[in-house]
């Protein structure tokens, strides 16, 4: 069934009484080519691409709750490809040019917004820092543009310019980021993944996995036993319990985030903001609440709720930065679990265990990579090969030293 | 969140900074391979359940501390000074 | 309109208000909501989506569409609930989300349009052309969605924060929550009893008139030290370790005052907590159940009991269980009429003084801006009743929502058909009454001793004798009743515009998750976090699905309970008070000489010192540099980080925690060390000095002194708990000046009064003007330098007294700007160099790893991806020609295309030498000590740079320190 204006018509003229599934819901079959393990926005973009790029459409992905009930229904929804580091830089890159196309390819509107974010530098040396970054951005073939202060006020004349603690000096305008509705994300890939034939299975958890003579065979689950050659773990929070089913110990050390929302609001914030300064970021989501987040919680955490330190500090950001904001109102705020890696960028990669696959470490950048991680996830399940894009995100990197670590905080997990 | 410093009773979370997993108490030797480093720095059980962490009572005593505590509940299990009772 | 002697707002005190520009006359002790309804107003709000007309629902603060702006002096604030909002003299409110007025709202073309606009409509439309989502159809979706409007200015308004620490928090002052206070303060527990209402009770106040025990009660509470009874403040998450986050209205009840704080945002930590707080009626969905004038029935009690007023004079009700008689009860007993009570129970039993239409359900609503008559069911008939005011009771949802912000997740009951807190879901906390499903006065009463029980069992206290007060202990007797069958729409979610069909649609199109259900349909995301829909759309989900509703599950309850400002929790944050702010001792000093003063991490420093004539502040800091290589600079370098080790394995301590070797520092002698991070790259560099045998001094760059301590006390707790060695920070208890050029050791000299013997590297204590102090001869600008140190008391005379000596020798201050060129010229690192992905190999230091101990970072520096020829090494970089460099520019081979694949490096440092006449740069090449003397391009996109430079040695001055050593 194709989506369309013309549709969204002629349905409500008899009573949208025609619109049918957006997936199925079919049992799980014995044997898979493929074996997606989370139907989140990862594996569900992993599962498309598999049959999209490379015809392979007996795939499972299963998923022990459901669709998209993971980190991609927890974010702040921000897309940007604003990292400077190679193996960083094109793999954003790559995926901002996926998102700029997804509505059509994925004939799902997840309202992809281009209204472009700031990073906001307070220092001489946060500007030469940013600098840095919005030459790689440009040399990748991305934008960016260096706002002096006077720039900042033209585009956000709200922010405290004369009576804040650290003043704005300029920012950092990167014109193609944005935002996207994320559950739309998920639902979007999910339907059309099933729509080539991947099955979509909800409720169904795996508890184990099938290894034998280093090979993996597939995988166990509360709804039986399902055979597969390939089998790609895409859990992001919940990696090194999966990845243990097969021996596993992986660089990751999982993290709460906590991320906020107003009541709605008339439009008042029309770009993405980051204050670097009080690790804060805002934007306004089309139904009109404020959507904002800081920084972890710092502790090591499955809780998916956060604690009140974090979310004061948070607030204080916001008051210093933007003060205008003081009256609206908090109406809710949730915790996503982040997979934090030890130079906080992500692993896309094989394992020791023959035909087993895993993409995880997306500390809290995976939403923006989405469309990329499918993509670079499936070519590597498909192929064997790293795709040219995420061939440095290695699993062993930590070992070798070579490292992708865009904040310099260090190999320790939660400082990125 | 409220830990229980030994040295100095019950205090809000934001007393305290936080490094990561009780590993980092294991430190290899000089000597040892390149594996039990990659191990020591980066690799983590990572347990949904209880856990021991290291935190650090920065606007206090400045103690390191050993936490159990379990990372699903956010129950406070034990905490204890890494360097025993003198600091 | 208002009802002779009922209600409990203040007579003797009228107030007079506006909503819409239009005065109003009110009392103290008024909501605006209740305010509204004596003055018969019933069109107070548009909806979201349809912008459908909408009336009070509520008398709480879980009301969906009464939602207003607030217009103050100062500020605007919008999404503020009249149920809430206290009336005062002045006070003025305006309606939201409108276009040109409440009563005319051309956006309400919006209901006609319905039909295409159903549930997730968006997602299957507006996505062709691709440029026409941003230019076109999001600002109009955008324009109107949201509801109220910040106006854009600064929120300048008083907010604060605070603790409270307590053995019991009592979360609700009604029936339960005034016993269980009343039991623990009697025991001698302090006790904190937060209620959300402008006085306690809770109930007790809204069900009828208030019982004569209640006023005792309370008076007992006011008299026992040990419980604080806290009105107007909601406790609005709970989080771990008996820590609850709380709203306290303080002043946004009365007229604003410049001091009166609004809110205060409270932090209470409790040893133990009950939950007593009461029960939400729930709606039933039927069509055009969100007419004006339709009302929860308990809000119809509230309204009369508290305030004295009616929203209507021939009055329904529509209710699937007894619960609504008492509201019928008292409207008639204050000599209002009751018209009718449809009753969806076939077994419903005959209410005196009305007719009660057994089994029979209302089946529409007429009356577009105010309702004006009903269409009942019952059976195979249907009929009409005329009526302005329909009371609805779909029954009662226990207000389980705290016990769900720890992960909780309520139980379903099916005798009360519905969800009850799981017991232990918030460690520490009982539920209590309503809040936990027993719904009459006495359960309440009875259930919150008991509650109180417990608690203080678990206090180790004793349970002291307490009568409970006789009450009505009425069965509930309740049929469940969600959504009545019909054509059109009827609403769940008022305030998000969700009608049944919405979730039915949902259900339809795959979404049968709950989770999928809300997210698709935006059920229970207004305002109101679904407190009025969010079961019955779980019931209504259940029925498409064919599944029961424990089955079907719950979507969870996140803090907050209700919506809190930004402000309020953000408190102290506003201005300068978002970090703390650390002067040097100089401050004064340098600002009297019109330095600007710049942000360093928290400290502030001079930038330069501006003399008469300069215009620029190059013109400053070229003279500064000048000034220092020529004759004598002197700086404030106090941020610095300084710690003080002490010990016998002191020596042995620095050896674990730097590259290179310290134990063998001669004493009197100072080292530059390199110290790493685990991880093998590098955390920082710094002098540290050996003062005597088992004391030493080290310094830290200013920007890592807190993580360097913290990287201190870890490796020496975790790794060398049993050596001797103690240290602790010093840097706030040293005032430290770097006095450097050709002339300084005459400064010293004329300072100390004789010429210091002291070699480069070394460090004696002295005795400056018969202030104890410590003299350094170390140098961060390549000069002869010195850093002169005494206790901070003595800071700023020492640095006006420097000053005064310099400018008699042709010297005088510099800042950091200057600071920064001389330590470029110098090839000297700071953070924009070590910014923590360089190793020791990349700043050519790796020769410091000592090869003859262990220490911090030397294994993990040793993996083959930390050293060769592809990493990137610090270089100096001088331009061919006259030209500006700036820092954050890539770096290419001549010829090379400007592509990511290219760059093979960075700039990080750059100033201008008045010394060499040229722009300097350090940044990071690619292989970069090989390829000295190779002439490179440095383009900087952002800025328009591209320069041809030549790679030289980072060391541009005095390359072999003759300076220094002088």
């Amino acid at each position: 069934m194709r989506y369309s204006g013309l549709r969204v018509i002629t349905e409500g003229l008899f009573g949208n009484r025609g619109w049918r599934p957006a997936w199925r819901d079919p049992a799980p079959k014995a044997e898979y080519d493929a074996i997606i393990i989370g139907g989140g926005g990862h594996g569900l973009s992993t599962a498309y691409y598999l049959a999209r790029n490379h015809g392979l459409t007996n795939v499972a992905v299963l998923e022990k709750g459901y669709l998209g009930s993971g980190n991609i229904g927890r974010n702040t929804t921000i897309v940007r490809a604003n990292y400077f580091l190679p193996g960083n830089s094109e793999f954003y890159s790559h995926s901002l040019k996926l998102w700029e196309k997804l509505e059509l390819e994925l004939n799902y509107n997840v309202m992809h917004s281009q209204r472009g974010l700031i990073n906001l530098f307070h220092s001489d040396g946060q500007r030469d820092a940013f600098a840095r970054r919005g030459n790689a951005m440009i040399n990748q073939g991305d934008d960016a543009i260096l706002l002096d202060r006077d720039g900042v006020r033209d585009l956000l004349p709200y922010l405290d310019f004369d009576n804040t603690r650290f003043p704005i000096y300029g920012g950092l305008l990167h014109p193609r980021g944005g935002t996207a509705r994320h559950d739309a994300v998920a639902w979007g890939y999910a339907r059309a993944a099933d729509k080539r034939g991947v099955d979509l299975i909800q409720n169904c958890e795996v508890t184990g996995i099938d290894v034998q003579n280093g090979r993996v065979t597939g995988v166990q689950t509360t709804r039986g036993a399902i055979r597969a050659k390939k089998v790609g773990i895409v859990v992001a929070g919940r990696s090194s319990q999966v990845a243990a089913m097969a021996g596993l110990r992986l660089p990751i050390e999982s993290h709460i985030l906590q991320a906020f929302v107003t009541e709605g609001l008339k439009p008042v914030i029309d770009h993405v903001i980051s204050f670097g300064m009080g690790h804060f970021y805002i934007s306004q989501s089309d139904k009109g609440g404020l959507v904002f987040g800081g920084d972890l919680d710092f502790y090591a955490s499955y809780a998916a709720r956060g604690n009140l330190p974090m979310v004061e500090h948070v607030m204080e950001a916001g008051m210093t930065l933007m003060p205008m904001i003081g009256r609206a109102r908090v109406l809710r705020s949730w915790g996503g679990i982040m997979d934090m890696s030890p130079d906080g960028s992500p692993i896309i990669d094989k394992t020791p265990v023959d035909g087993l696959y895993i993409d995880c470490g997306w500390n809290y950048g995976g939403f923006k990579a989405v469309p990329a991680s499918g993509w670079c996830m499936a070519h590597l399940m498909a192929t064997g090969e790293s795709h040219e894009v995420a061939r440095r995100f290695r699993l062993n990197r930590f070992a070798t030293g070579h490292l992708l670590d865009e904040e310099g905080t260090g190999s320790q997990h939660n400082l990125h | 969140m409220r830990l229980t410093c030994p040295h100095c009773g019950p205090r809000d979370r934001r007393e305290f900074y936080y490094y990561g997993a009780s590993e980092y108490l294991n430190r290899p030797g000089p000597e040892a391979a390149p594996d039990a480093w990659d191990s020591y720095l980066h690799l983590r059980d990572n347990p949904a359940g209880v856990t021991q962490d290291l935190w650090y009572h920065e606007q206090g005593c400045t103690a390191w501390l050993k936490v159990t505590r379990n990372t699903v509940t956010h129950e406070i299990l034990a905490v204890e000074a890494v360097a025993g009772g003198t600091k | 309109m208002r009802i002779d002697g009922k209600g409990r707002i203040d007579r003797t005190r009228p107030v007079t208000f506006t909503f819409d520009g239009k005065a109003y006359p009110a009392y103290r002790g008024d909501t605006l909501a209740s305010a509204l309804i004596a003055n018969d107003v019933r069109l107070v709000g548009r909806s979201f989506k349809y912008h459908r007309p909408r009336g009070i629902l509520t008398a709480g603060s879980e009301e969906p569409n009464a939602l207003v702006e607030i217009v103050g002096p100062a500020n605007v604030t919008p999404n503020t609930r009249a149920t809430v909002q206290e009336v005062f003299e002045g006070l003025v409110a305006r309606s939201q989300n409108r276009w040109p007025s409440l009563g005319l709202d051309l956006m309400a073309v919006n209901d006609l349009a319905a039909p295409f606009f159903s549930a997730g409509f968006y997602y299957k439309t507006f996505m062709w052309p691709r440029r026409f989502w941003e230019g076109l159809y999001e600002p109009m979706i955008r324009r109107a969605a949201g509801l109220g409007r910040l106006s854009g200015r600064h929120d300048e308004g008083v907010y604060e924060k605070a603790w409270a620490h307590c053995d019991l928090l009592v979360i609700g002052s009604g029936p339960a929550g005034l016993m269980a206070a009343l039991a623990a303060g009697r025991a001698g527990a302090d006790v904190i009893l937060a209620d959300e209402g402008a006085e306690p009770g809770g109930r007790l106040l809204s069900d009828g008139d208030a019982p004569a025990w209640l006023g005792e009660v309370l008076a007992e509470l006011e008299s026992l030290p040990n419980v604080r009874v806290m009105t107007r403040t909601t406790v609005t998450g709970a989080y771990d370790d008996g820590t609850f986050g709380a709203l306290e209205r303080v002043g946004l009840h009365r007229r604003p005052r410049p001091n009166l704080p609004r809110e205060c945002f409270w932090r209470i930590v409790a040893r133990r907590s009950i939950l007593a707080a009461g029960a939400l009626e729930r709606p039933i969905a039927f069509q055009n159940n969100d007419r004006p004038g339709i009302m929860m029935a308990g809000a119809l009690s509230a309204y009369l009991n508290r305030y004295g007023v009616v929203p209507g004079k021939a009055i329904t009700l529509f209710a699937n269980n007894d619960g609504a008689r008492q509201t019928a009860r008292g409207l008639m007993a204050a000599g209002l009429t009751v018209s009718a009570i449809i009753d969806s129970r076939e077994d419903a039993p005959d209410e005196p003084g009305t007719t009660v239409h057994k089994g029979a359900v209302v089946i529409d609503a007429k009356g577009r801006h105010g309702l004006t008559e009903i269409t009942v069911r019952k059976g195979a008939g249907e009929f009409r009743i005329a009526t302005d005011c329909l009371g609805l009771s779909g029954g009662w949802n226990p207000s389980v929502h705290l016990t769900c912000h720890l992960n909780g997740r309520p139980r379903w009951s099916d005798d009360l058909a519905a969800f009850v807190p799981s017991e232990g879901a918030v460690p520490g906390m009982v539920a209590a009454g309503a809040a936990n499903g027993s719904f009459s006065t006495h359960g309440c009463l009875a259930a919150g001793l008991a509650a109180a029980a417990q608690s203080l069992a678990a206090l180790g206290m004793t349970v002291p004798e307490v009568a409970l007060p006789a009450a009505e202990d009425a069965p509930y007797r309740l049929s469940p009743l969600w959504a009545v069958p019909g054509r059109k729409r009827a609403w769940l979610d008022f305030a998000n515009d969700v009608t049944v069909k919405d979730v039915a649609l949902s259900a339809q199109e795959g979404y049968r998750s709950v989770e999928h259900m809300k997210r698709y349909t935006t059920q229970g995301m207004a305002p109101d976090q679904g407190k009025n829909s969010n079961v019955a759309a779980l019931a209504v989900l259940a029925d498409a699905t064919g599944r029961g509703i424990a089955e079907t599950g719950t979507t969870t309850f996140r803090p907050p309970y209700t919506p809190v400002s930004i402000a309020a929790m953000g408190a102290g944050g506003r201005a300068e008070g978002f970090a703390p702010q650390r002067f040097l001792t100089s401050d004064q000093a340098s600002r009297d000489r019109g330095a600007p003063m710049i942000e360093a991490g928290l400290w502030y420093r001079p930038g330069y010192f501006p003399k008469p004539g300069e215009t620029t502040w190059r013109q400053a800091c070229d003279r500064e540099v000048v000034m220092v290589r020529s004759s004598v600079g002197v700086t404030d370098v106090s941020t610095l980080g300084k710690i003080d080790i002490q010990g016998k394995d002191a020596g042995r301590f620095l050896d674990l925690v730097y590259t290179n070797t310290f134990s063998t520092l001669p004493v009197g002698r100072a080292r530059y060390g390199l110290m790493l991070r685990e991880d093998g790259h590098v955390l920082d560099d710094g002098t540290t000095a050996r003062l005597a045998e088992d004391h030493w001094l080290m310094t830290t760059t200013t920007a890592a002194a807190g993580l360097v301590m913290r990287h201190l006390d870890f490796v020496q707790q975790a790794f060398c708990a049993g050596w001797d060695v103690r240290f602790i920070s010093v840097t706030e208890a040293w005032a430290q000046f770097a006095v450097a050029g050709p002339v300084a050791r005459d400064l010293i000299a004329s300072a100390l009064g004789h010429t210091p013997g002291l070699p480069f590297m070394g460090c004696m204590d002295v005795t400056i003007q018969g202030v104890a102090g410590r003299l350094f001869r170390i140098s961060f600008s390549g000069e002869e330098g010195y850093e002169i140190a005494v206790p901070t008391r003595f800071g700023e005379a020492l640095f006006r007294d420097l000053t005064a000596r310099a400018e008699t020798m042709g010297g005088g201050l510099y800042g950091m700007e200057a600071l920064n060129v001389l330590r470029i010229e110098k090839g000297f690192i700071t953070h924009a160099e070590i910014h923590g992905r360089t190793t020791a190999f990349d700043i050519g230091m790796d020769k410091m790893i000592s090869p003859k101990k262990d220490c911090i970072g030397k294994a993990a520096a040793a993996r083959p991806g930390m050293t060769g020829p592809e990493r990137e090494q610090l270089v100096g970089l001088k331009p061919l020609t006259d030209s500006a460099l700036t820092a954050g520019a890539h770096l290419f081979a001549q010829g090379a295309d400007l592509t990511r694949e290219n760059s093979s490096g960075y700039v990080t440092s750059v100033g201008y030498s008045p010394t060499l006449g040229s722009f300097l740069a350090l940044g990071f090449l690619r292989n970069g000590r090989a390829r000295q003397g190779e002439t490179i391009r440095l383009v900087d996109r952002l800025r328009g740079v591209d320069v041809l430079c030549l790679v030289t040695d980072p060391v541009f001055h005095d390359p072999t320190g003759e300076k220094l050593r002088a």
